[in-house]
């Protein structure tokens, strides 16, 4: 789907060739990469279409989430808010913040593809998770666009498809839930943490975040408890840079009364380092702050 | 009708996010803090998101077989298994146990 990052790709780009200059690949080689990932990823358009169709959706409404929305984390998460009952706003809001890594994306690409301007708005839609994997591990500006341009196109076009295919198959289907298909969504989310879960950072943010999407679940509103679990990660990286400062903090007091030590030991007036260190410290906690 | 509003808004809102990737000069969103914050943003909403669509319905905290599959698709991918299969395995193994009659 649109957004599934296989384990990996974004991890070791650009550092496979051996040489000092790029390797040039193959045009062929890119296009048979760029498909692997356009065809394996956009067949499970299939998965979202059923869940839409099962949340309520009609399969216009369906088809026009993929055809416009693109990006297959902030579908399934509108999708399930708007089963749960939420607030149009509300879910889209969750969908949106969902959907800002793309614009880090767009950075990286705009970069490395150098697309000229009428260009951009057309190649804006295809800014995802998959592309920017792809693009960013050919060696080339050549490659690169290559693999961005045939996985886009590949993927969009099999999404859309097996997006349709699954809205209509889950009417012929019936009962969902008795196929077990509303255990798919949550499925696709996982498969999404999953390989972002690296460092303690992130393991903790998901952590808090299962508590209070839980915790508030049956008090707040539906799609609100998942924008208070979103809170999660500023919150987290604030708590971090406390920890921090606090570690440097220590550490700077060491180096000075090590600087204020040697001074008293080579007879220099150490009353003076003494002071220039507090003041030194004094500086420190006020530019913390 | 809210279903349109709700499509309309994110369909607008997504695509000005992916856009403003394309447009904005490199250096804007370049701040260590800023990059670390959208990259933990999703972190949070996706667990929160399979928790809340494992364990609830209708507004309250429920265990029932979407459990049984969540834990199926967590093995999957612990095996490395392809997206497909992990996704796959979820749906199987809570339609097995709910054939059951868990």
């Amino acid at each position: 789907m649109p957004g599934y990052l296989e384990p990996g790709p974004l991890d070791a780009p650009q550092e496979t060739g051996t040489g000092p200059g790029p390797e040039p690949k193959p045009d062929a080689a890119v296009v048979r990469d760029a498909l692997g990932v356009g065809i394996a990823v956009g067949l499970s358009g299939f998965a979202f279409g059923v869940t839409s169709a099962g949340a309520g959706l009609s399969v216009l409404q369906t088809c026009a989430l993929s055809l416009l929305v693109f990006t297959g984390a902030s579908q399934f998460a509108l999708v399930g808010a708007l089963a749960a009952g939420g607030n149009p706003f509300t879910a889209a809001a969750g969908a949106f913040f969902l959907g800002v890594r793309n614009a880090f994306y767009g950075l990286r690409l705009s970069q490395l593809l150098r697309l000229p301007g009428p260009v951009r708005p057309l190649a804006a839609q295809w800014v995802i998770d998959e592309t920017t994997a792809v693009a960013l591990a050919q060696p080339t500006r050549r490659a690169a666009r290559i693999g961005f341009t045939v996985t886009g196109l590949s993927l969009y076009a099999l999404w859309n498809l097996t997006t349709l295919a699954g809205a209509l198959g889950a009417e012929a289907l019936g009962d969902t839930g008795a196929w077990g298909l509303d255990a798919a969504g949550p499925a696709v989310f996982l498969a999404l943490l999953a390989p972002m879960l690296r460092t303690a950072t992130e393991r903790m943010t998901a952590g808090l975040a299962v508590v209070l999407g839980l915790g508030f679940l049956p008090v707040l509103p539906a799609g609100v408890p998942v924008l208070v679990a979103a809170l999660t990660a500023p919150a987290v990286l604030w708590l971090e840079g406390r920890r921090r400062t606090a570690d440097r903090t220590t550490a700077a007091h060491k180096t000075v009364a090590g600087k204020a030590a040697a001074a008293k030991a080579t007879g220099a007036d150490a009353a003076e380092a003494e002071v220039a260190a507090r003041k030194a410290a004094a500086r420190r906690k006020g530019s913390d702050r | 009708m809210n279903i349109w509003i709700a499509i309309g808004v994110t369909a607008v809102g997504c695509y000005l996010v992916k856009l403003l990737g394309l447009l904005v000069p490199a250096g804007v969103l370049e701040r260590p803090l800023v990059q670390r914050l959208a990259a933990l943003l999703p972190v949070g909403l996706l667990a929160a998101l399979t928790a809340q669509q494992t364990f609830s319905a209708n507004g309250a905290l429920v265990l029932d077989p979407r459990g049984a599959g969540l834990a199926a698709a967590a093995l999957a991918l612990v095996l490395r298994a392809p997206f497909l299969v992990v996704v796959a395995a979820a749906v199987a193994v809570t339609a097995g146990v709910r054939a059951i009659g868990g």
